[in-house]
């Protein structure tokens, strides 16, 4: 089922929770909203499922408008963080909870609760108590209890941050392929960038209540459109610098207090003012002792595949990747190659892309 | 050695609380029923009373009162237990809970008042509510305008009125425990429910009261006891007279309060021996119906 959301907006008092929000959601896609606490994204998310009514804008479902539709008569399946499965009733009875409303037989029940477990692999769990189960499996019941009602569409709201590290690659793995395997259009609210990038087919950031991008999660890397974005979506983070633009012999440079970097040809900011935000990934900067540019090794933090080198760099703070074998130090120089040809460039005011723009 | 040492300060940590307990709880009860063998009363005095055995309770079980006052009792405290303790109780702490959070907890407030006023004030004005033309308002208003003769509504509808008057009270208290146990209730569950398709009254029969089962055990129990015993409005009301005279009721003017003079201290003790029995029995029938054993088990696997 298509969704669109047109417009959206909500308040809560004098403050706007989500502005004017667009997004056109396919049919069968899987859409992350990424954001920090408190953007939206989950006001966002409650008002599709009919728990909050918009302010202004609309809601639509294929070609229906849900905007005062009961949540009942939307269709969809909602899962939680706290995963809210009700303490006093079983596992069977959380999960056919929606057909017992309904009056279905019990045989159509059983038989529904079956598919839905073996679905998820819950099936030994079904006389427990949400009480007697741990994390993941009380998420596979809360899967379970939503996935049984046949959704035409399916809304998480960071289902999986309160299961531990290795629960949750696991957990993402399975959603993502339960989502295709059932094609069920699915909105999926997380904080968490790499839950968005790994799971979903298109990201929609949003912050301040507004959406700052709505691309798959490789551009949405790749071509940030704004500095927040290029700070929000990948790990470690991008390092930023304020530089001025110089032109000198033919060639532009990014010129610092500190240091003097050239631009590469193709790769260069396309309007704007002579100071610019210039921001680097770590992982596009490598070590070169024979680099003028130097920088002092702060911290080591040790990720196993790589090294995080937290420097300094003037007055500027850098993060650098490097290989564990090199066995940096505190308080070693270090010479540094940064990659122009990955530079990202955005305005010093907007804090918007200069390289990418929609 | 070492063991010996742990316990006694485990001893001194609840000794005030032990104390207390001993003082006012534990000495009262064996007193109680040390002197519910006595026949002891205002013509022994403290002095020449004697050892009686069980001959007062033979008295209650042949006493012409016994049954009526049981059976009044045992109607007065279940109607009130149910339709106001616990039914009241239950349904404002709903609907409260359903409205505006503002106006829920003003309408909390309101019913909060009867607490706060002195008894005897309290059921003063139930009583000048039911008095007769020119004073009551029931008169006034359920009366004079169908030209029915009027009267004072407490002898008529005695029995009703010391229900009303300790229901309205006793209401508050499950009010108060009731809401905030459904305010308690995760707002994703409700969120959820909703989800799944459930309407109000849905919710309430299968998402809300099931989780009320703590409150709802705590507050059945502790209300039978505190019915049970507590007799002040029904005394200002209507001391006991039309048919009102409930077992405390009858203990304490047994013991503390006759007509004639002669307080039967004796007699009076066993009645409220009985009353403490009784209570006991309940109490333990309470725990088992709501299962009580379930309800502090804990969850049994905490795990991947």
């Amino acid at each position: 089922m298509e969704v669109k959301l047109q417009n959206l907006t909500k308040k809560f008092g004098t403050e706007t929770a989500v502005d004017n929000m667009n997004l056109h959601i396919k049919d069968g896609e899987f859409v992350a909203f990424l954001g920090p606490s408190g953007c939206g994204k989950t006001t966002t998310l409650l008002m599709t499922a009919g728990i909050y009514k918009p302010d202004g804008g609309e809601i639509i479902f294929g070609d229906r408008l849900v905007n005062k539709v009961q949540p009942k008569d939307r269709n969809i399946g909602m899962v939680f963080q706290s995963y809210a499965l009700y303490p006093h009733m079983s596992v069977y009875e959380n999960i056919v909870f929606s057909m017992k409303l309904k009056k279905k037989s019990k045989d159509e029940m059983n038989r529904e609760a079956d598919r839905v477990a073996g679905l998820l692999g819950i099936g030994d769990l079904l006389k427990r108590k949400p009480g007697q189960l741990s994390g993941g499996q009380q998420q596979r019941v809360a899967l379970g209890r939503a996935l049984i009602k046949k959704p035409e569409l399916l809304l998480f709201d960071e289902p999986l941050s309160n299961l531990d590290a290795r629960l949750r690659i696991t957990m993402r793995s399975e959603i993502k392929k339960l989502q295709k395997d059932l094609n069920i259009t699915s909105i999926y609210v997380t904080h968490d960038q790499v839950e968005a990038m790994t799971m979903a087919d298109r990201v929609a950031v949003i912050k301040d209540g507004k959406l700052q991008a709505f691309m798959p999660p490789i551009e949405l890397h790749e071509k940030p459109r704004t500095k927040f974005i290029a700070h929000f979506v990948g790990n470690p983070p991008m390092n930023f610098f304020n530089i001025e633009l110089v032109s000198s012999d033919g060639i532009l440079k990014g010129v610092n207090s500190h240091f003097t970097l050239p631009l590469a040809k193709d790769r260069q900011p396309k309007e704007g003012s002579r100071e610019v935000i210039l921001g680097i990934r770590p992982e596009d900067i490598s070590i070169n002792p024979d680099s003028d540019l130097k920088a002092e090794v702060l911290l080591v933090e040790p990720l196993g595949r790589d090294d995080l080198l937290q420097c300094r760099m003037g007055k500027e703070d850098i993060s650098i990747l490097a290989d564990p074998k090199d066995k940096h130090r505190c308080g070693d120089v270090i010479g540094l190659d940064m990659d122009n040809t990955t530079f990202q460039f955005f305005d010093c005011e907007t804090e918007k892309s200069l390289l990418w723009f929609d | 050695m070492e063991k010996e040492h742990r316990s006694h300060t485990g001893l001194w940590f609840i000794m005030p609380a032990l104390i207390l307990v001993i003082v006012f709880f534990f000495i009262p009860v064996l007193m109680t029923l040390g002197i519910s063998a006595t026949d002891m009363s205002s013509v022994t005095g403290f002095d020449a009373w004697k050892w009686v055995g069980l001959k007062n309770y033979v008295k209650i079980a042949q006493h012409p009162d016994s049954m009526n006052n049981f059976i009044t009792t045992l109607k007065y405290v279940s109607l009130t237990l149910v339709f106001f303790n616990v039914g009241l109780g239950l349904l404002i702490a709903l609907i409260t809970s359903h409205i505006n959070k503002l106006a829920g907890g003003f309408f909390r407030s309101a019913w909060l008042l009867p607490r706060i006023t002195p008894p005897v004030v309290y059921v003063l004005m139930w009583s000048m509510l039911a008095a007769d033309a020119p004073y009551g308002v029931f008169n006034q208003l359920f009366r004079i305008p169908f030209g029915l003769s009027t009267g004072n509504w407490v002898p008529e509808y005695a029995f009703l009125f010391i229900v009303l008057v300790n229901g309205y009270i006793g209401a508050s208290f499950g009010m108060i425990i009731f809401n905030s146990a459904i305010e308690a209730i995760p707002k994703d569950i409700m969120v959820s429910s909703l989800v799944d398709g459930a309407s109000y009254t849905q919710r309430v029969r299968y998402i809300i009261i099931p989780q009320l089962r703590w409150p709802l055990l705590f507050v059945v129990t502790y209300q039978t006891l505190s019915l049970l015993t507590s007799f002040e409005y029904i005394m200002v009301l209507t001391n006991g007279n039309f048919n009102t005279e409930v077992w405390s009721l009858w203990s304490y003017h047994k013991a503390l309060n006759n007509y004639w003079g002669n307080f039967q201290y004796g007699f009076g003790a066993a009645l409220a021996v009985v009353l403490v029995l009784v209570g006991t029995i309940l109490g333990i029938v309470y725990m088992k119906y709501f299962r009580f054993g379930a309800l502090v088990q804990e969850p049994k696997i905490d795990q991947l």
